[in-house]
């Protein structure tokens, strides 16, 4: 029952700099511990230096501190599973695109060369402006077809 | 065998060796993402000043972790071991200290962009392959943040290589210009690859692999790179203003230190 309504509770945390998509849906949460006094979130931060975590974790403690049966609330966040791109949800990938950011590439070329699709128009015609965009997690990108600069969230993998 | 927080926490040998260890990888990434930062809305164009400052925030985002282990092993308050160690106790390598080029980013600040891209470079290349052994590292903690580290530090690698086979294979004053900032660099770089006179310490803990395995990768994965574009290897590399690992440092250091703990000195008690 609360565990229910914890995660509904963190449904409703979103990333700062992209507020369509929540926390849960770009697999940020690792480990939920539920017990009579006490609940500990551990998260895993997409890039360690993101300045967004402390704004983040205070979002969460406000979230899940308003649930009447919540007692203590502690976040951590730790680095171990790493993050990874592939732990964006389906519904995480559908929503980035809705914000105009092409969800991360599921493929990587062996030399470490990726694309991503145009989240405007579909098409696959496009080229890298910038590995790094105005987020540690995001490149920009430009699109032939419609002629938009995007941006896109960068793949990570665990194999690189 | 490895070791969790608790069975380092039991050893004092084992403890002192990892955070001698730590505080040189902590050290070495803070005060290059500092001379990163100093390059904001100075680097050559624009692209460029979104990717540099991107790439330091996450070298900053890595010192904040390797500070945050150090506090697990007793070595104090992270904001407090970056921000107010005095440079005698800094053991960062001395070739990441030195400051960017005549000037400051207030005033006058004529930074040296082929020095960065050298220094920068070598730096990400020796420290990926650092990582790769710290993957395997008998800390465990230790072992999970190069897994983390090493995801980021891909795309770092990747784009000083690229300015650097770029400028080396550039007409105009490019190349004589990188050609000085190589020579500059090397004259450091054996710094970097120690570990200062505690390193039997972190070998004989499997810590880490030794400095000479790693310098020895270090050259196995810049020398196809140095003959595609021509260049020769020099046979030695030197140390010539200390060792940092063993808190010797130069002015460079002071003066940054000073200027970036400024804030912090004020207030240390103040929540930010």
């Amino acid at each position: 029952m609360l565990k229910g309504k914890v995660i509904e509770a963190l449904q409703s945390v979103k990333d700062p700099e992209i507020d369509s998509v929540s926390i849960i849906e770009l697999g940020m949460l690792e480990e939920l511990e539920i017990t009579t006094n006490k609940i500990v979130i551990k998260l895993l931060p997409t890039f360690m230096g993101c300045p967004a975590l402390d704004i983040i974790k205070s979002n969460v403690i406000k979230a899940v501190s308003s649930i009447e049966e919540a007692g203590e609330v502690d976040v951590q966040f730790i680095f171990h599973p790493p993050w990874t791109s592939d732990r964006v949800s389906e519904a995480g990938r559908e929503k980035l695109k809705e914000f105009g950011i092409a969800p991360p590439p599921r493929h990587i070329e062996e030399t470490g060369e990726w694309q991503a699709d145009c989240p405007y128009c579909g098409s696959t015609y496009t080229t890298m402006e910038n590995l790094f965009g105005p987020t540690a997690c995001r490149s920009i990108l430009y699109c032939k077809s419609c002629k938009n600069p995007f941006e896109a969230m960068k793949p990570v993998s665990t194999l690189m | 065998m490895r070791y969790a927080l608790e069975d380092a926490l039991k050893n004092g040998a084992y403890r002192d060796a990892a955070t001698e260890l730590l505080f040189q990888l902590a050290d070495d990434d803070f005060i290059l993402a500092y001379r990163g930062s100093e390059w904001l809305g100075l680097a050559p164009h624009i692209e460029e000043d979104v990717a540099f400052s991107s790439i330091s925030q996450d070298t900053m985002g890595h010192a904040a972790m390797f500070y945050q282990l150090l506090h697990g092993l007793g070595a104090g308050d992270p904001d407090h071991l970056a921000h107010a160690r005095p440079a005698a106790e800094r053991k960062n390598a001395v070739l990441l200290e030195l400051v960017n080029g005549p000037g400051t980013y207030l005033t006058e600040p004529h930074y040296d962009w082929a020095f960065a891209v050298v220094r920068n470079y070598f730096y990400a290349q020796a420290k990926k392959v650092r990582i790769e052994a710290l993957k395997n590292s008998s800390y465990q903690p230790l072992a999970e943040a190069a897994v983390k580290v090493n995801m980021e530090l891909y795309y770092h690698l990747l784009h000083w290589k690229t300015w650097f086979t770029q400028l080396l294979s550039a007409g105009g004053e490019a190349k004589t210009r990188m050609a000085a900032a190589m020579e500059k660099v090397f004259e450091e770089l054996d710094g970097l690859f120690s570990y200062g006179a505690q390193g039997e310490e972190f070998t004989k803990h499997k810590l880490i692999d030794s400095e000479d395995a790693l310098k020895a990768r270090w050259l196995q994965l810049m020398s196809p790179v140095f003959e595609s574009l021509d260049l020769k290897m020099p046979e030695k590399f030197a140390m010539k203003s200390g060792n940092g690992r063993n808190g010797e440092h130069t002015e460079d250091l002071q003066t940054a230190l000073d200027t970036l703990g400024e804030v912090y000195l004020f207030d240390p008690a103040a929540s930010w």
